[in-house]
């Protein structure tokens, strides 16, 4: 009895204790961040860090955030933007909306953040309604709501690089072309075996169009999450034979599908993956099964580039890098570089503005609206032959819209075609659609983009030498 | 000697009868309510109420809509998230369709429709008893995620499937701070706790219960065992749409069919499992426990200043939370609210134990 009664008063203590530190951690922390400024003297410029290190998604998403993390080091390394450090912590999301949010919450409250990015489509769904009230941009380089490219509506949202629905029309351009044409795709079958999130359902509204279009046959077979049961859709298409099969998988899904494909005896040439669908962790379980698979590249391949060599030199020599070495040029470590390139340039873009300071969300959005990374300003940052020029505006915020295709070749990826470029008469409306229908669902008004252009055009700066950043004039609010 | 009920008689029924019958309980209650109320917003960061306080409440209330069916009806569900979703989903559809509709009158509608569902999918427990229901309500869920995921009507078209809701307007007030949504969803628990509370000390509570202690004995007594359980369905399917609709619309302001996912169910029930069945209090602990002891435990090792990996703080996390829960359940089964009982108990003992 006198034992029971110990365990039972360990066991209070424990729930006291626990009571007690759910008092104090948020009070703790909530002191540290009102005195991070005060650490740094003038400040610094704080990016948030959603990842997934753990999960179904993590062979993806570990890459992403090294690259990411590393790009922050790098340029830190290399003096800060402009002379302003960058700090950042990395948050856990597991790819779950509720948890990214909880993260979101959590890291948005430091000084000076610049822009936030979550690596999931359906967390930016969530923090597109946060975003316009907290002030802070969302940077969703190759992923996100397509129709957030309209800055009109969707003032915060910053679809850099392209959309899911550019994705879809540079796919089905590529197979219309193999086939001599978009009018031979007619009668043909094309399946689309979809991540069943936001994420592999954004492209389908584009398929739809272009089916109706072009008259093939769209075939939709949704996995859910986190996709390792796919057995129901590769039946399908035992069944249906498609002409092709497009994959918008992520994750452990992706393999799962080569490998599924390799069952079905479904041959991998016809088979294209998204973006998020033609990275090394996804081939690379399958073995010599998976070669001659094809995916799409966003703009950038595999490949060690000026910025990677930096990379290594600076923080791998050193033992500073995030992940192992030999990561440094997968397609997804680039990924992750690469958005954290466009956020650095989104702060660095709006010091022209605002002065080489730490900048608040609003300015940084600023900055991200009227990016303007020409091929020598690409060549500077070291990213020469990996992307191509990018600038956006207040109604174009993906600055750029056109990808290539590669393929596995069983050791590597090699691109196998030349930039396709997004069909904008068939996309533009399709985003004016959807980007009024958020409006008025949300009870919003647009903004009016004529005087933000005209005024970016007056103020337009080229950028250079840090002694433009003095001169810039101080525009109005 | 604080703690105990000497010299507090009962002269009317109407005392006896009370929620809380000892003076210091009552007072306890008041200082909780005084605190949730009048102190929270002023010490309480905008960070712990969207992420940690709010979902916390929300959850409760599905936990009390859980408890109602499993704890005191004794019917397992494994559908609760499927309520939840037909509660946020009916919510959305009303708030875009019927844009002059007040928040509140959404509310009770979306509880109100999940409740019909629940009351449908609560039949096949006129005939199936344990586990075969609890199976049984996995259907609901099943069909749910579906319903959601093929049906556009109900995504209003959204091209991803994914819904977003407006801003919440009621009598000329805009609903957006933080501290706002926290007093709303806190008086939202507070009435349909005192509501339950009420539900499960009355005839129909004590006929749910009869029903979960014996089913047989209670219909020989007079319990008609179709109205009892179908009733507990129904109050537990309006908990868990109100509770769906708040999660929706002031948790996550945009969602996905795989928000309410099967792991939800389960996280409801292994909440009311910890929290201790068969009562409301223990709801609000089991929620505690699920919602906040994740998000606390990955934030240990940043806010000790140890420098640790994101993903090894996320295992550390999941391997103590796990081991958190075995070691409550070793150490007393009937959940944390037996745990306070027990508490309370020694403390009427207090400093005198024989």
């Amino acid at each position: 009895m006198a034992r029971l009664f110990k365990a039972r008063v360990a066991a209070m203590a424990v729930a006291g204790m626990a009571a007690a530190m759910s008092l104090a951690l948020p009070a703790t922390s909530d002191a540290q961040q009102k005195a991070a400024p005060a650490a740094g003297g003038k400040g610094e410029q704080f990016f948030p860090v959603l990842v997934y290190r753990t999960g179904a998604y993590a062979p993806n998403g570990t890459p992403w955030a090294n690259g990411f993390v590393d790009y922050l080091k790098l340029v830190n390394a290399q003096g800060g933007i402009n002379g302003v450090k960058i700090t950042w912590e990395e948050c856990e999301t597991g790819y779950a909306t509720d948890r990214g949010v909880e993260c979101y919450e959590r890291l948005k409250t430091k000084p000076f953040v610049a822009a936030v990015q979550p690596l999931s489509t359906g967390i930016t769904y969530a923090l597109t309604d946060k975003a316009p009230t907290d002030k802070i941009p969302l940077v969703t380089a190759g992923y996100g709501r397509s129709e957030s490219v309209e800055g009109e509506a969707f003032p915060w949202n910053f679809p850099l690089m392209g959309t899911y629905w550019d994705a879809a029309d540079v796919l089905v351009q590529h197979v219309g072309k193999l086939n001599g044409g978009l009018d031979k795709l007619k009668g043909k079958k094309i399946a689309l075996v979809y991540h069943d999130s936001p994420f592999g359902k954004e492209p389908i509204a584009l398929l739809q169009e272009r089916a109706k279009l072009h008259g093939f046959e769209l075939i939709t077979l949704p996995v859910t999450h986190p996709g390792v049961e796919q057995k129901a859709a590769w039946l399908q298409i035992r069944q249906n034979r498609p002409d092709y099969v497009f994959l918008w998988g992520w994750g452990v899904m992706n393999s799962t599908a080569l490998r599924e494909a390799v069952a079905t005896g479904y041959p991998r040439d016809k088979m294209y993956g998204v973006w998020w669908a033609a990275a090394e962790p996804d081939v690379l379980p399958v073995g010599a099964d998976a070669k001659g698979y094809n995916g799409l590249a966003l703009q950038h391949g595999a490949g060690r580039a000026k910025v990677h060599n930096d990379i290594l030199a600076t923080l791998h020599a050193k033992g500073q890098g995030t992940g192992p070495q030999e990561e440094v040029g997968t397609v997804l470590y680039t990924r992750g570089l690469i958005s954290a390139m466009l956020s650095v340039e989104g702060v660095r873009q709006a010091q022209l503005r605002y002065g080489a300071k730490p900048l608040t969300g609003e300015q940084v959005r600023y900055g991200l609206e009227n990016l303007n990374l020409d091929a020598k300003r690409i060549d500077g940052l070291g990213l020469g032959g990996v992307m191509k020029p990018l600038a956006t505006n207040c109604r174009d915020h993906a600055g750029a819209r056109s990808a290539r295709i590669q393929q596995w070749d069983g050791t590597k990826w090699v691109f196998t075609s030349d930039f396709y470029e997004a069909d904008n008469q068939i996309i533009k409306p399709m985003i004016k659609n959807a980007a009024q229908r958020y409006v008025t669902e949300k009870k919003l008004t647009m903004r009016s983009c004529a005087d933000e252009i005209a005024a970016a055009a007056k103020a337009a700066t080229p950028v250079a030498a840090p002694a433009a950043v003095k001169t810039a004039p101080a525009a109005k609010k | 000697m604080l703690y105990r009920e000497n010299g507090q008689f009962k002269v009317s029924y109407a005392e006896d009868q009370q929620i809380l019958p000892i003076v210091q309980d009552r007072w306890f209650m008041l200082a909780l309510l005084a605190f949730a109320y009048l102190v929270m917003p002023a010490i309480a960061s905008d960070y712990m109420f969207l992420s940690l306080v709010t979902p916390f409440l929300i959850l409760a209330i599905a936990a009390i809509g859980l408890n109602i069916l499993v704890g005191y009806c004794g019917q397992i569900s494994l559908g609760t998230a499927a309520f939840m979703a037909v509660g946020a989903y009916a919510g959305y559809n009303l708030v875009i369709r019927v844009p002059a509709l007040n928040f509140i009158v959404v509310l009770v509608l979306s509880g109100g429709i999940a409740a019909l569902f629940g009351i449908l999918f609560g039949i096949p427990s006129l005939r199936i008893k344990g586990l075969y229901l609890a199976v049984a309500t996995l259907a609901a869920q099943f069909f749910v995620d579906w319903m959601f995921a093929r049906v556009k009507w109900f995504t209003n078209y959204s091209s991803s499937g994914s819904v977003s809701t407006p801003t919440l307007e009621m009598f000329g007030w805009t609903m957006d701070t933080p501290v706002e949504k926290y007093l709303f969803v806190l008086s939202v628990a507070v009435v349909m706790t005192l509501a339950a509370k009420n539900l499960v000390r009355g005839h129909i509570g004590r006929s749910w219960m009869a029903i979960r202690d014996m089913d047989v004995a209670a219909e020989v007594i007079g319990i008609r065992p179709l109205y009892a359980k179908l009733s507990a369905f129904a109050v537990s399917s309006f908990y868990a749409g109100v509770a769906g609709a708040l999660w929706g619309f002031i948790r996550l302001g945009a969602w996905e069919p795989l928000a309410f996912n099967i792991n939800l169910s389960l996280n409801l029930l292994f909440m009311i499992i910890i929290g201790g069945m068969g009562s409301l209090l223990g709801s609000y602990f089991g929620a505690a426990f699920i919602v906040m002891l994740p998000i606390l435990l990955n934030q240990v090792p940043g806010a000790l200043g140890i420098e640790m990996s994101t993903a090894l703080a996320s295992h550390l996390e999941a391997m103590i939370f796990g081991s958190l829960i075995v070691f409550f359940l070793i150490v007393e089964p009937h959940g944390l609210a037996r745990l306070w009982q027990i508490g309370k108990e020694k403390l009427r003992l207090w400093p005198f134990p024989h």
